[in-house]
């Protein structure tokens, strides 16, 4: 960039002879290199490590106090949660090997995180598609806005569980119900934020798309999704961490090998270390969910901000 | 000549609820092939919205513009704008910009290479190869301009729309900019309607100022024939006689007869 500008600045300078073609460079224009010193590696690799250092430290020393802490509280036998201490002796199985498989129903829990993951991916998934295209059409049709608004805003407001009752009821089974489950859940933001963003493109890409004479598909593919892409993917991420949410309280009254399902076997079975790794486990997966749509996000928008 | 563009006893409304405002009010122009032409006049008296009426990006209430024998009645890269603040899309290259224009109007007559290199020449137009493959917020607003000029003059329009291309812009950047559109419609002829704020700028460009009355109801109020010869060099004009007085006549328009509207108050 900087050997260009420079370049740029010297070949478009006043004393280019006017009538000559514009492509032609004018002879006193030259390329004048500028590197920007750069730090050498060691420097550079001992700042890097700095930042990871500045990162992560801090959430592990709260993370040890946190379970010291709580290995105070709960030291004691008689005492109703299990301390950290005793967890790790129930249930080092589920911790040191997620994914073994012992029998049907005695699995790790990464291979039931598994299982869980496919629904959600599927519903949200089919979430995403709808979403998007819903919201497409209530951002851009005033009429359809008018129709549909109104039903989505009351509808969101369902609590996803109310969903499965009349879900089993439809699919006559728990696979596909968690599914639509998630696929309810997760639709709303999408469908919202597409619409906003739709509503807010610029008259100026609109306008640029009529000058062009853009056809439907195009204006489609071309303007409104990477134009809307940032509030999209707002949507995506407020979604995908609905859906997780929805999944584990779905599964928990379906059945089945998921993540959820066990912690509500737990439960019965009175094995609260194994729910306290089925939480954690929960948590992480949650929140690398949520990173993965947000840096997917991230990638897919560059460029659309700060013009 | 023959008339190439004609705005005819064109009147533009808005309507909002009950109330209308009548923004334009019996504009009439007649525009050669190949002309330079400038709208100048007080901010809001509705210069955009004459330029967006000509691209068919806004509706005529009465009256019509014919453009090359045929009526003007929706937008099409015929009349190729270049917006006032460049609209490049954020997410695409400086070469997609271009590109996308070229793809669209040239799908049928154009091979895919051909396309290319199309796009290309147009770049190498605005001197802007070098930055082909940044996106518009890593390039300066200067060279956004430029490569929003590129893009209207790669659909090969009948006219070329500019809404204050340069308005933005610092005044080194904009003589820059102006000496490159010069050079261009010297090459190609094309036929120009530019909108500014500018007196020297109109002058320069020119071959023929419309001033346009204070709003609301704005109207055509003169129209100055610029007979400076071409090539125009900006140094040697400074104290050239046709174009000081030319300026003046712009300045008294402007700033005796037609003040504005918030000078006027005080
Ligand atoms: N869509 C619209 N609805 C209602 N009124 C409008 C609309 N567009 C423009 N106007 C009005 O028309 C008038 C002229 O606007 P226009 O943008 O054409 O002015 P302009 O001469 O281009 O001003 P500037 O030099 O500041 O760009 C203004 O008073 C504006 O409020
Ligand atoms: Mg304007």
């Amino acid at each position: 960039m900087t050997a260009q500008s420079a370049h740029n600045l010297v070949a478009d300078s006043l004393g280019s002879p006017a009538a000559a073609p514009a492509a032609a460079r004018s002879p006193d224009a030259q390329v004048i290199a500028f590197n920007p010193p750069r730090a050498p590696l060691g420097e550079r690799v001992w700042i890097s490590a700095q930042g990871w250092f500045a990162a992560i430290v801090p959430p592990i020393l709260v993370l040890l106090a946190l379970l010291f802490i709580w290995e105070l509280a709960f030291s004691d036998p008689k005492s109703s949660l299990p301390p950290p201490s005793k967890v790790w002796q129930d249930s080092k199985d589920l911790i040191v090997d997620p994914f073994f498989v012992n029998g049907p129903q005695d699995i790790g829990l990464g291979l039931r995180v598994m299982t869980s993951l496919q629904r959600v991916i599927m519903g949200f998934g089919l979430a995403a598609i709808v979403g998007v295209l819903l919201g497409a059409l209530v951002g851009q049709s005033v009429w359809a806005m008018r129709g549909l608004d109104p039903i989505f805003q009351v509808l969101r407001t369902v609590p996803p569980l109310a969903w499965l009752p009349i879900s089993l009821a439809a699919f006559r089974d728990a696979n596909p119900s968690a599914i639509f489950v998630i696929f309810i859940t997760a639709i709303w933001p999408i469908i919202i934020n597409t619409a906003v963003g739709i509503r807010n493109i610029p008259q100026d890409y609109r306008n640029v798309a009529a000058v062009l004479r853009l056809n439907h598909l195009e204006f489609f593919w071309r303007i409104m999704i990477p134009a809307a892409a940032p509030y999209i993917f707002t949507g995506l991420r407020i979604g995908i961490g609905l859906s997780w949410l929805a999944i584990v309280a779905a599964e928990m009254l379906t059945g089945g090998v998921g993540i959820g399902f066990f912690i509500w076997d737990a439960w019965n079975s009175s094995r609260l270390s194994d729910i306290v790794v089925a939480l954690v486990y929960i948590g992480v997966v949650g929140f690398v969910l949520d990173r993965i749509v947000a840096g997917i996000g991230h990638l897919a928008t560059r460029g659309t901000q700060a013009t | 000549m023959l008339p190439f563009l004609k705005v005819e006893q064109v009147n533009k409304s808005f309507a909002r609820g009950a109330a209308t405002t009548e923004v334009l009010r019996n504009i009439n122009l007649t525009i050669s092939r190949g002309e330079y032409v400038s709208i100048i006049g007080h901010s809001g008296c509705g210069k955009s919205t004459l330029l967006n009426l000509i691209a068919g990006l806004a509706k005529i209430t009465t009256g019509g513009i014919i453009l090359d024998n045929r009526e003007v009645n929706e937008p099409g890269p015929d009349r190729a704008v270049v917006f006032q603040n460049h609209s490049l899309l954020p997410w695409l290259t400086t070469y997609q910009n271009v590109k996308l224009a070229v793809d669209k109007v040239f799908s049928q007559s154009k091979s895919r290479s051909e396309r290319h290199t199309w796009t290309m020449h147009n770049l190498e137009l605005v001197q802007m190869v070098h930055a082909k493959d940044k996106l518009p917020a890593e390039i300066s607003g200067g060279m956004k301009q430029r490569v929003g000029i590129a893009r209207a003059l790669a659909m090969e329009p009948k006219v070329l729309l500019l809404d204050e291309p340069f308005g933005a812009l610092d005044a080194l950047t904009r003589a820059h900019l102006q000496d490159s559109v010069m050079q261009i419609h010297a090459r190609l002829g094309n036929t120009v309607i530019m909108i500014t704020h500018d007196v020297d700028e109109a002058v320069l460009l020119s071959d023929r100022i419309v001033m346009m009355t204070n709003g609301p109801s704005a109207t055509i109020g003169e129209v100055l024939d610029v007979p400076l010869p071409r090539p125009r060099k900006r140094l040697e004009l400074s104290s050239d006689p046709t174009y000081l007085r030319s300026r003046e006549a712009v300045m008294r328009f402007l700033y005796e007869r037609h003040r504005a509207p918030s000078l006027q108050a005080a």
